[in-house]
C-alpha cells in the first residue's frame, strides 16, 4: 500500500512567508483493519513485562545558609522610684517605706489580700494537689540499641589545619570544652601555622568563645577543676602556661625554659590539694615535674623516670601519658613511648623507691593511661594496636585486653558512669564504645567519626557526652544513648568478680609460668639454650645468645652437609634448616599445648 | 504590734513558706523577708507578669479581673494576690 499525497505550489508563491492559520483537521486517508491479516500474528498470552514495584524515589540536597546566633544581655537596675526618692540612700529609703505602712489604704489591702493568701498557702498544705502519682514506681528497663548521635562539630578555623591534641570539659556542667592544638608531626609545621587554642561552646560551632595564645603551640590544656577560669597548658617547648579567662588570652605566667621540659609536654593534670593551685607534667624528655602556679620560676619536685631507678637521664623513657587518681593522691602512673606503664609513688623518701612498679606489655607507646573510676585498681592502658585492662596486682600481664585491631589505637577512657564501659579511638577515625558485660570480643558500638585519624578523647562527667579530636583539627561532640550511661543492675558486682576472675587466672598462669621454668632450670643444668630466658639476662646478651646458636647450628649443618659430600648441598642446607626450625617451632607448640591444658 | 504585722507574720509562719514581700503598683518593695537583691529582683519581675496576666484576664473579658496568679514551678510555688495598690508576693517551696 502507498500513502502519496502531493503538495502543490505555483512557482510564485516560492520563498513567501508562510502564513499559518488555525484549521479544522482534515482526513487524507483512512485505512481500516484487515481481518485476514491477523491470521500473520500470533498472540501472546500471557504476556511478559517487567515493572518495578517499587516507590519512585528521587534524592535532593539542598545547602543550607549557615545559622549564625548571637548572645546578649540586658542589665536591668532598680527603678520605678518616685523622683524625689535616690533608692541608693538607705534613710530616704525607710522613710519612704514607712509612710506607705501607715496609709490606711495598705492596711486594708494587706490585711484582704493576707486572708486570700493564707487560705492558698493552707490549701497547698493540706492536700499536695499537684502531687507526682507513681513516682515511686520502677522505671521499665527497656532493651535499646547503643547509640550515638553527632551533636556538633568545632572545626579548626585556621588555614593551616593543626591536630586537636587535647580536650578538656569545663568542669561546672558541659557547657564548654578547651581544645588544645598543636601539629605533633616532627618539624612538619609551616611557619605561618597558627598557635593558638580555644574554649568552643559547645552550643557554638560557628566560632569559639575564648582564644589562648601560647608562645608555642599548645599539647595539652587542662581545666582546673577547682577553678574554672584557670587553665594550666603544655607547649610543645616544653613550657608550661597557665590562663585566667578573666584576664584574656595571653598567659598569666609561663614556666622559664630553662627549668622547664626539653621536650612536648604530653599531659598536665591538676593535684588534689587545698590551694587548688598544685599541677604536674610530663614530657617525652622522660622527666615528670610538678608545679604551683603561684610560683611557677621552678618546678617543687622532679622525677626522672628511669626504670632502672637510677635516676640517669640517658636511660629515662620518654612518657606520653600520665595517670593520677584523686582517692589515691600520693599515687600516680606514666606510660611511656617504649611501652612500658611505671606505677609510682610520690611520697617515697628515695628517688629509688618512688618507681614502685613496672608493667610491660604494649609493643608501642602508651598512648592513654587510666584508672577505673570505681576499681582505682585496675587500669586501661592504650598503645599500639589493643586497649589492655591490668590488676595492680599483676605486674606480669594485663589481665583482660582487646583484640590486635587493624589500625593503631590513639586514645581511651572509662565511662565515668559506667564500670564496664570504655571507649578508644583509632587511626582509622572509628570510635570504639566498648561494654565489658556485654560483649568481650568486639566493640559493642563502632562509630566511624571521620575520615582521618582521630587522635584524641574525652567523656563529660555525666557520661552522657564524648568529645573526641582528629588529625585535622575537628573536634566532634557524640551523645550517647542512655542505656550506655546508666550503670545496669548488679553491674558493679558483675564487674568486680569479672575483674577478680581474670586478676585470678593471670595469677595462676604467672606461678605455673614460674613453676615450669625452674623445673626445666632444674633438668638442665648443663645451661643450654633454655638458661637464654633466665629472667636477670638484658636483651642485649639474649639477642647475642640467639645469634651464637644460629651460627652454632649452620655450622653443624654445613659440616654435616660437607661430610655427606653432597654436590647439590646448598638447596638440601636451606631444607635442613628450614626442618629443623619447624621442628623446633612444633615443640615449642607442644610445651605451650602442654602449659595450656595445665592451666585449664 | 499592729493588726498587718501581725498578718504578714502568721503567714510567714506557714510551713514551706520561704518569703514574703508587699509591692506597690510601682513595682517597688515595700516589705520584704528576703535580701535586697532577690527582692528587687521578684518585684521587678512578678509585677510585670501580674500586670500582664490582669491584661490578658481583661482583654478576654472586660469584665472580669485577676483575683490570684500562681505559679508552680520545679523548686517551688510563687503566689501573687493582686490590688488595686499593692500585690502581695508569697514564695512556698514545693511539699514532697
Amino acid at each position: 500500500m502507498e500513502i502519496v499525497y502531493v503538495y502543490t505550489k505555483k512557482r510564485s508563491e516560492f520563498g513567501r512567508q508562510c502564513n499559518f492559520s488555525d484549521r479544522p483537521a482534515e482526513l487524507h486517508v483512512d485505512i481500516l483493519p484487515d481481518e485476514s491479516l491477523a491470521a500473520n500474528f500470533i498472540e501472546k498470552n500471557p504476556v511478559d513485562r517487567g515493572i518495578q514495584c517499587v516507590q519512585e524515589m528521587s534524592e535532593h540536597d539542598v545547602n543550607t545558609e549557615r545559622f549564625e546566633t548571637e548572645t546578649r544581655g540586658i542589665n536591668h537596675m532598680e527603678g520605678g522610684w518616685p523622683k524625689d526618692i535616690n533608692p541608693q540612700e538607705v534613710e530616704q529609703v525607710i522613710r519612704f517605706r514607712k509612710k506607705v505602712e501607715k496609709d490606711e489604704t495598705y492596711i486594708n489591702t494587706i490585711q484582704s489580700l493576707a486572708t486570700t493568701m493564707e487560705h492558698c498557702i493552707r490549701q497547698n498544705n493540706a492536700i499536695n494537689i499537684y502531687e507526682d502519682y507513681f513516682s515511686d514506681l520502677a522505671i521499665e528497663e527497656t532493651e535499646e540499641t547503643p547509640s550515638a548521635k553527632t551533636i556538633n562539630v568545632f572545626r579548626d578555623p585556621n588555614e593551616v589545619k593543626r591536630t586537636a591534641t587535647h580536650l578538656s570539659w569545663y568542669p561546672d556542667g558541659a557547657r564548654k570544652l578547651a581544645v588544645a592544638y598543636s601539629n605533633l608531626e616532627f618539624q612538619r609545621s609551616s611557619p605561618d601555622t597558627s598557635l593558638d587554642s580555644y574554649i568552643w561552646d559547645i552550643e557554638n560551632p560557628n566560632k569559639p568563645e575564648t582564644t589562648l595564645k601560647p608562645v608555642s603551640p599548645l599539647v595539652c590544656l587542662e581545666y582546673n577543676p577547682k577553678d574554672v577560669h584557670v587553665l594550666i597548658g603544655g607547649c610543645y617547648n616544653g613550657q608550661i602556661a597557665f590562663w585566667d579567662t578573666r584576664k584574656g588570652s595571653q598567659a598569666v605566667e609561663m614556666s622559664p625554659v630553662e627549668h622547664s621540659h626539653h621536650d612536648p609536654v604530653y599531659k598536665t593534670i591538676w593535684l588534689q590539694s587545698k590551694t587548688g593551685t598544685e599541677c604536674f607534667s610530663a614530657s617525652t624528655d622522660g622527666q615528670v615535674l610538678w608545679w604551683d602556679i603561684r610560683k611557677l620560676g621552678e618546678p617543687t619536685e622532679k622525677l626522672v623516670m628511669d626504670p632502672n631507678k637510677k635516676g640517669n637521664m640517658e636511660n629515662a623513657q620518654g612518657v606520653i601519658s600520665l595517670e593520677y587518681e584523686p582517692t589515691v593522691p600520693t599515687k600516680f602512673m606514666v606510660g611511656t613511648e617504649q611501652g612500658t606503664i611505671i606505677s609510682c609513688n610520690r611520697k617515697a623518701k628515695t628517688p629509688a623507691e618512688k618507681i614502685v612498679a613496672i608493667y610491660k606489655e604494649h609493643i608501642g607507646p602508651v598512648y592513654s593511661l587510666q584508672r577505673n573510676p570505681f576499681f582505682p585498681k585496675n587500669f586501661l592502658t592504650v598503645g599500639d594496636w589493643t586497649a589492655r585492662i591490668w590488676s595492680e596486682d599483676v605486674r606480669d600481664s594485663s589481665i583482660m585486653w582487646t583484640k590486635h585491631h587493624m589500625s593503631y589505637m590513639t586514645d581511651g577512657c572509662w565511662s565515668p558512669v559506667r564500670p564496664a564501659v570504655f571507649f578508644t579511638t583509632k587511626m582509622d577515625g572509628t570510635l570504639d564504645v566498648w561494654d565489658y558485660l556485654f560483649k568481650q570480643n568486639d566493640p559493642t558500638l563502632s562509630l566511624q567519626v571521620c575520615d582521618e585519624a582521630l587522635h584524641s578523647l574525652r567523656v563529660q562527667d555525666q557520661g552522657h557526652l564524648i568529645a573526641t579530636g582528629s588529625h585535622t583539627g575537628t573536634t566532634t561532640l557524640l551523645e550517647l544513648s542512655s542505656s550506655l550511661c546508666t550503670m545496669q543492675r548488679n553491674e558493679k558486682a558483675l564487674v568486680t568478680a569479672m575483674f577478680e576472675r581474670e586478676t585470678k587466672r593471670e595469677k595462676i598462669l604467672e606461678s605455673r609460668q614460674r613453676e615450669l621454668r625452674l623445673k626445666r632450670a632444674g633438668t638442665s643444668a648443663g645451661g643450654n639454650e633454655d638458661e637464654g630466658e633466665g629472667e636477670g639476662m638484658e636483651d642485649e646478651d639474649l639477642v647475642d645468645a640467639a645469634e651464637k646458636d644460629f651460627f652454632h647450628m649452620i655450622n653443624a649443618d654445613k659440616k654435616k652437609q660437607q661430610a655427606k659430600n653432597n654436590k647439590d648441598d646448598q638447596t638440601k642446607i636451606d631444607n635442613t634448616i628450614i626442618e629443623e626450625s619447624g621442628e623446633e617451632e612444633n615443640e615449642k607448640k607442644d610445651t605451650e599445648n602442654g602449659e595450656k591444658e595445665g592451666k585449664d | 504590734m499592729s493588726e498587718v504585722e501581725e498578718c504578714l507574720k502568721r503567714i510567714s509562719s506557714h510551713k514551706g513558706v520561704i518569703g514574703l514581700m508587699v509591692v506597690n503598683m510601682e513595682g517597688i518593695p515595700i516589705r520584704t523577708t528576703l535580701d535586697n537583691s532577690t527582692t528587687v529582683q521578684y518585684a521587678g519581675l512578678l509585677h510585670q507578669l501580674t500586670a500582664k496576666a490582669r491584661s490578658t484576664v481583661r482583654d478576654i473579658d472586660p469584665q472580669n479581673d485577676l483575683t490570684f496568679l500562681r505559679i508552680r514551678s520545679k523548686k517551688n510555688e510563687v503566689m501573687v494576690a493582686p490590688d488595686k495598690e499593692y500585690l502581695l508576693i508569697v514564695i512556698q517551696s514545693s511539699t514532697d
